[in-house]
């Protein structure tokens, strides 16, 4: 049975089995690859996306969960890299291997959204569900604060 | 030195497009023999004579630079065209960068005898003085083209980038429109070291540009190979034998091949393997298949435990009757100064076994011929030499029957890149079984359990202090697992079999201490081991760094004023202590329940000192870390703000190892599974680090990974300031923390 959903935009159906992992179909499938497999138990965050617009691990999201839902991926933030944090993330020079930075954007994307002038304390307690094993920890900070502002 | 912004970040271009538009110039250069700048070969790109240039000039004016080294964030991408680009006197936003193909003669890494490795940041070190000789090669070229053109002596023209200038007629000409006319000589001029710019004539080196790839990782079109798809690929996974050296025995395979999905299971040397259909069928089969599985017990580890084997190690190495294996480092007499000594002070240390943990789980796509005379590879890894060798071993094919297209790395720290890359070599099989291309990813779980550790190490060590306190001896001798001899047995040998990965480190270069020794006390447990971001020196500084500290407060003088004391005949080092300690504000009373400790490396030739600001938590056992001061002296810091990253990085990797980073052993088997039960630094976890280059005119050196051993043992002297007690190993784990505490 098809599953049929909303991603960036644009009306999708998959043939996955119902359990099949939203992340599988995202990359594989749907060959969205800017979401990342890094954990496959909801710890690392590097395949965080946005579920009606609330964030979401991937690799922890059935398919069956976002029938008739929208889906947001990092590719659907902005058609040119002019979303407000993936230019903040740019001028602060986050990235290092940058594995970890979709899933740490579209984090930070969803915590502006729910507050849009975070303390340094929410930053910190909203972001700590992304690993970052390269450390730009200290930019990130900087991006989020950045975006804020310039928002 | 002030950074200065370059702020348009431009596009990595691919070979192909590159050779498209080649039209122009090109300029060909051997690295292997780069001492002298070998002669250069000359040809025309356009008709495909020379096909692995270093630099094409195209009469757009666009400048074409390979780049020859793997990019998992470092910035080398970036950096060494850079460098090639500064003696040219190139425009850099008319610079493409082009990665380079795999062809060791002309862009081996002369670090690692002229393979294409990308490791022991030593990529800017070691191709710094070959690339800036042929930039200004090039540039000669160009202006020898211009003086015969307008019959004026060389000498009266100048560049500014990307064009060449007649002051006295004041014409001009770009090196677009000289690529247009321009001959290339047979041999390459002579460039001779003094003819190089000075450092204040830099122009790029010492400025900051936009990584190459940075544009692509915020929005989700970085590709690494986890991300590709070749057509007519499936999917495949390998459960490996938990010990190393084991093959499976039997398991329930009509199980497996229930699974929707599953294709094929295939049986490797070294565990079973699935072909499926997609990924999560191969990782559904994958599980079943450890449901039922059993293996023999050829391995050496098996039986090990990471405990008893730790208690064993540090009682050979506390026990000197125990004989070393090898004398890894002698200066002076120890035995004698130590016969003369009015006192000797004893220390003990243990370091556990670190697991990588690199965010892009390890996978690589192989399609191997349906002769199996051939294969491509496409994966992310540090040792592109390396990798071709491996698979060319695995089929048992010619090195020159295999193309690899290596990719952006989501992360390495030392774990891709090595003589046996057994995710590369998982993929090569299984291409081969399935007659077919295969994407073979782990999982975590298997990224974990796979894992090739930091050693596990446990140290001894003596100091003899004559009557006025001064360290006359310093005597250690550490038991340590092989790393070498399992994770590059080539360099090994090379090396006349030093084990550089477990041993970088032990010796205190910087410092007046005449007599020094260290014995080996080697051991083989069968674990997979391998370089760890940080290498021997995470460990061995740790030790070193902390024992100093317990020197210093037995002898009530102030720790930094011990290390100054010892840096007499080092002085490049005296301005990194002092400033870090100026920007601790070292002495200054601190909040309550807070300390301050101190540590100063050398490593390679970089120099750092770091201070830890503590507090810790008797009822949990937790040290939080408020504060982590660090300076750095790398030579001339050709990227000051990529250094500020990477030394940012590598410290909150070292605040992990030091704090909590831990992987066990059981009947020889990894215990650790995945994120939960193997912490890694989080948000949550991070101090307030604050970083400053202390800048010199010396040769570029590291930057990648010179924090990580600085952080362990800063925290451990705070900790002792701030208790009184002494933590004997790493990690700081809270149940060791309230064991000391008592």
């Amino acid at each position: 049975m098809a599953t049929e959903f909303r991603i960036n935009g644009q009306a999708v159906s998959s043939e996955a089995p119902p359990q099949t992992p939203l992340l599988w179909v995202i990359r594989e499938q749907l060959k969205l690859t800017g979401t990342k497999f890094g954990c496959g138990a909801g710890l690392c965050g590097a395949c965080m996306v946005h579920v009606d617009g609330e964030r979401a691990f991937s690799c922890q999201t059935q398919i069956s969960e976002v029938a008739g839902r929208t889906v947001m991926t990092i590719e659907g933030l902005s058609p040119d890299s002019s979303h407000p944090v993936q230019k903040a993330w740019l001028a602060e020079r986050v990235p290092q291997c940058g594995y970890c930075q979709s899933g740490q954007i579209m984090s930070a994307v969803a915590l502006l959204k729910q507050k849009p002038h975070p303390t340094g304390d929410e930053i910190v307690a909203y972001m700590s569900k992304n690993i970052c094993r390269c450390g730009t920890y200290v930019r990130i900070i900087r991006a989020i604060e950045r975006a804020a502002r310039e928002g | 030195m002030t950074p200065r912004t370059l702020d348009r970040p431009m596009a990595v271009v691919s070979r192909r497009q590159f050779m498209t538009g080649a039209a122009g110039l090109t300029f060909a250069f051997a690295i292997d023999r780069c001492d002298i700048a070998a002669a250069a070969v000359s040809g025309d790109g356009a008709n495909g004579a020379i096909l692995s240039p270093w630099v094409s000039i195209a009469r757009n004016g666009v400048i074409s630079i390979m780049s020859p080294a793997a990019e998992t964030g470092q910035g080398s991408m970036t950096s060494l065209p850079l460098i090639l680009a500064e003696e040219l006197d190139a425009e850099w936003d008319q610079v493409r960068i082009v990665p380079a193909p795999v062809i060791e003669k002309i862009y081996g890494n002369p670090a690692f005898g002229g393979a294409m490795f990308t490791a022991g940041s030593t990529a800017v070190s070691a191709y710094f003085t070959p690339l800036r000789t042929f930039g200004a090669q090039v540039r000669r070229v160009l202006l020898d083209n211009v003086s015969r053109k307008w019959n004026v002596p060389i000498e009266e023209l100048t560049t500014e980038p990307s064009t060449v200038i007649h002051e006295k007629s004041g014409r001009r000409l770009s090196y677009g429109e000289i690529a247009a006319f321009a001959q290339i000589p047979a041999t390459a001029p002579e460039i001779k070291p003094a003819q190089l710019k000075k450092t204040s004539e830099f122009r790029l080196i010492g400025r900051d540009v936009v990584r190459v790839e940075l544009p692509k990782k915020v929005n989700g079109t970085a590709a690494y190979s986890i991300d590709l798809q070749i057509p007519g690929m499936i999917y495949g996974t390998v459960l490996e034998s938990p010990v190393e050296g084991s093959t499976p025995e039997q398991f329930d395979e009509a199980n497996v091949k229930a699974i929707e999905g599953v294709i094929a299971t295939v049986r490797l040397p070294y565990g079973i393997g699935v072909l499926a259909e997609t990924p999560w069928a191969a990782f559904d089969g994958k599980a079943a298949i450890e449901q039922t599985v059993t293996w023999n017990r050829t391995g050496k580890a098996w039986d090990f435990d990471s405990d008893k084997g730790m208690e064993a190690f540090a009682a050979a190495a506390g026990d000197l009757s125990v004989p070393v294996t090898t004398d890894w480092f002698k200066q002076g007499d120890v035995e004698d100064a130590l016969g003369r000594a009015a006192t000797v002070i004893e220390a003990e240390y243990q370091c556990d076994y670190a697991y990588h943990a690199q965010m892009e789980p390890l996978n690589a796509i192989a399609a191997v011929s349906p002769s199996g005379d051939a294969a491509e590879i496409w994966c992310g890894t540090q040792g592109l030499t390396m990798a071709i060798d491996t698979v060319a071993r695995a089929l048992g094919i010619p090195h020159e029957k295999i193309k690899l297209h290596y990719t952006l790395l989501g992360g390495s720290f030392g774990r891709r890149g090595q003589y046996d890359d057994d995710y590369i070599v998982h993929a090569a099989l299984l291409s081969k079984a399935a007659g077919r291309p295969v994407k073979m990813i782990w999982t975590r779980e298997d990224d974990v359990h796979n894992g090739r550790l930091r050693p596990q190490t446990a140290h001894y060590l003596r100091a003899g202090l004559d009557a006025s306190g001064k360290i006359i001896a310093w005597h250690q001798r550490l038991a340590g697992d092989r790393v070498m001899p399992f994770t590059d047995p080539v360099r090994y040998e090379l090396s006349g079999h030093k084990d550089l990965l477990l041993m970088l480190g032990v010796e205190l270069r910087s410092y007046d201490i005449a007599n020094q020794y260290c014995g080996l006390i080697y051991r083989d447990t069968g674990v997979r081991t391998s370089s760890l971001r940080g290498i021997g020196y995470t460990a061995n500084k740790f030790v070193t760094e902390a024992f100093l500290d317990e020197i210093a407060r037995h002898r009530r003088v102030d720790p930094v004023q011990l290390r100054l004391d010892l840096l007499k005949s080092t002085p490049r080092g005296r301005p990194v202590v002092e400033r870090v300690a100026q920007m601790a504000n070292w002495g200054a009373k601190r909040p309550e329940g807070h300390a301050l400790g101190f540590a100063f490396i050398d490593y390679s030739t970089t120099l750092l000192g770091g201070v830890a600001e503590i507090s810790v938590d008797r009822g949990s056992g937790d040290i939080k870390v408020h504060n982590f001061w660090c300076t750095i002296d790398c030579g001339i810091p050709v990227q000051p703000d990529n250094v500020v990253a990477q030394t940012e990085g590598s410290i909150i990797y070292g605040l992990g190892l030091a704090l909590f980073e831990r992987i066990s052993i059981k009947d020889g088997a990894v215990q650790q599974s995945n994120f939960y039960d193997y912490q890694v630094m989080r948000m949550s976890d991070l101090p307030e680090i604050h970083i400053e280059i202390v800048a010199t005119d010396n040769h570029p050196t590291g930057a990648g990974q010179m924090g990580t051993p600085l952080v362990a043992p800063a925290i451990n002297n705070a900790f002792a300031a701030l208790t009184g007690k002494r933590l004997r190993e790493t990690p700081m784990t809270p149940d060791r923390v309230k064991k000391a505490l008592g």
